[in-house]
């Protein structure tokens, strides 16, 4: 027996009528880590989040969370986990206060403890100031703190949040990063998705990448950087035969494939050593590569690379919650 | 049962604070009694004071206005991702739902109180006894029910919150074509057949004759029998439509 996991699904698979939405997804979380599900929208990661939280029942594959089994033992993984979804769920007509204290009842606090709970809470995120507000006044930012805070009103042993920084500007970004951060410092078990690659590389301790309902990497952030150096050597050939060869040569070390402008790309770690060898490598009679260029690979490269279209970058995203 | 409280308690503060809803239950039935009778009071003969008459009908009106609130708030919890929150917490369909309706009975009590001061004011002298308030109140509140958990379930159907609130249209409807505002023998003969046979008819002449001690008659059982047959089916349904929007 390995560690213990947390999280263990296999061949997860949920389609709507004709259109598959996850294609048999592995996942295996070490207890007390941080794993992130990164993806593009539509990837697939709340229907996996829901599947996992025993909210939505998968049509093929089998899941254990906290070391219970999503079919069959519900009652008990939702005794051990707690939701923070995509979309807040706090009343906007109740203040941040009256919000904490029924999530507090309803996880079967008596009203002394839940009123301690709620007041502990609103401390820990920074919303003491504005306990007495009603949520619908509240920005972004705190609503999704508050929304945050709510699924800890007991000690959950597993915790998913579903994007708890989309729509969120810079300066709330990071200080979410720092509450996840804290969560992990006590034990639990954070199931996090983004569509951020910053994101996941910042907090998570193991990523997997998923696009269209298939996870399409997975690893330690250091082993992606690794696959995916941050630097590109990118390949404009003679002609299509040329292409043809050196792509063929590259293997799946190939990214960035374009036919159309018959240029191809692939990850170097930028020394004149590496980038002779790759030439040599892939045009020893030095007849087909034209020219060449070094770039230095963006998040969206890595994206790109991965599943064939860019990821959405936080400074371009609008504000949404 | 605590969650069922919490949910209670959650519900009735959202309602306070929802000034549509509020609106619909205070504002509105007071509005539509002064409207009944000094606009149309006037010119409709129903033998007594139309006052006195009116009074069972517009408490009805009100109901089925009010169960569009019910709908809309249902389907917005469906909608939004507290559903989620509750379900992964383990607080089942019938607390939540549970919570829906008696806020809504909350509402319906206060405004009935409203109307039934109002009405005092204006002119209605009801003639009942201690048991006969208890019968109408029973009555009231059998019909309350059977909307409320029929407006529920058409939150659960909805796929929008303005759809469900289109939906409770026809409920809020219900009480013209009967015996609530003009004596059903004034109406064309085809529809005499319909307010005759729907539920609303046997609602209020079962509450205007406990209240007036007017004879009741079979009324009562058919108010019963209505109220609960609506009632039942809804909860059924709704339990049925909870488990489908779930997956
Ligand atoms: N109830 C449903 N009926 C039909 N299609 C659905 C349903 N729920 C989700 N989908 C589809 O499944 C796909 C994956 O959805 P999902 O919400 O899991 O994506 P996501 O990765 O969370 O995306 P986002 O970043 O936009 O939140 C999408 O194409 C979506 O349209
Ligand atoms: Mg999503």
């Amino acid at each position: 027996m390995g560690e213990p996991l947390a999280v263990e699904a296999t061949g997860l698979a949920k389609s709507y009528g004709p259109i598959s939405v996850l294609a048999g997804v592995d996942i295996a979380v070490p207890q007390g880590t941080v794993f992130s599900l990164l993806g593009p929208n539509g990837a697939g990661k709340t229907t996996t989040v829901r599947i996992l939280a025993t909210l939505l029942r998968p049509d093929r594959g089998q899941a254990r969370v906290a070391g219970f089994d999503i079919a069959r033992e519900r009652r008990q993984v939702r005794r051990s986990i707690s939701l923070t979804g995509q979309y807040a769920a706090v009343d906007e007509l109740q203040t941040g206060e009256e919000n904490l204290r029924m999530m507090a009842r309803l996880a079967g606090l008596d009203r002394r403890a839940a009123r301690r709970r709620a007041a502990e809470l609103l401390d820990r995120f920074d919303l003491t100031g504005a306990a007495r507000r009603r949520v619908g006044t509240y920005s972004g930012g705190m609503r999704r703190r508050l929304d945050l805070a709510a699924s800890l009103v007991v000690q959950p042993s597993v915790i998913f949040l579903d994007e708890p920084t989309t729509g969120l500007d810079p300066r709330s970004r990071l200080a979410m990063w720092q509450v996840v951060t804290d969560l992990v410092g006590s034990g639990m078990t954070v199931f996090l998705t983004t569509q951020y690659l910053e994101e996941a590389d910042r907090l998570a301790d193991k990523i997997s990448l998923i696009d269209a309902g298939r996870v399409v990497a997975e690893g330690t952030p250091a082993e992606l950087k690794q696959r995916f150096a941050d630097q590109r050597l990118e390949l404009h050939l003679v002609d299509g035969s040329a292409y043809e060869e050196v792509v063929r040569r590259l293997g799946p070390r190939a990214i960035a494939t374009n036919p159309a402008q018959l240029s191809v790309s692939t990850a170097t770690d930028g020394t004149a050593l590496h980038i002779r060898a790759l030439l040599d490598e892939v045009d020893p009679d030095h007849t087909a590569v034209r020219r060449f260029a070094v770039h230095t690979a963006t998040l969206d490269d890595v994206f790109l690379a991965l599943t064939g279209h860019t990821a959405t970058s936080p400074e371009k995203e609008t504000a949404d919650v | 049962m605590s969650d069922t409280l919490t949910m209670v308690g959650r519900c009735v503060r959202l309602s306070t604070r929802n000034i549509e809803a509020m609106m619909t239950a205070l504002f509105l039935p007071v509005m539509l009694l002064l409207l009944f009778v000094y606009l149309f009071g006037g010119a409709i003969d129903t033998g007594t004071k139309y006052v006195t008459y009116v009074v069972p009908g517009v408490i009805l009106l009100c109901a089925g206005w009010s169960s569009a609130t019910t709908a809309v708030t249902v389907s917005q919890d469906m909608q939004g991702g507290i559903i989620d929150r509750f379900r992964s917490m383990d607080i089942g369909g019938v607390s939540v739902l549970s919570g829906h309706v008696a806020a809504s009975i909350a509402r319906n009590a206060a405004s009935t109180v409203l109307v039934l001061g109002v009405a005092l004011l204006v002119g209605f002298r009801p003639d009942a006894g201690p048991l006969a308030w208890l019968g109408a109140v029973g009555i009231l509140l059998s019909f309350v029910l059977a909307i409320t958990w029929l407006a529920a379930a058409i939150g659960l159907l909805a796929k929008t919150p303005e759809a469900a609130s289109g939906f409770t249209f026809f409920v809020a409807f219900l009480p013209y074509p009967s015996s609530a505002f003009v004596p059903i023998d004034t109406m064309p003969g085809w529809l005499q057949g319909f307010a005759r046979h729907q539920p609303v008819t046997p609602v209020t002449e079962t509450v205007r004759g406990l209240l007036l001690d007017l004879p009741v008659g079979n009324n009562a059982w058919w108010a019963l029998a209505w109220c609960g047959g609506i009632a039942a089916m809804s909860v059924i349904l709704s339990a049925v439509l909870f488990q489908r929007r779930i997956r």
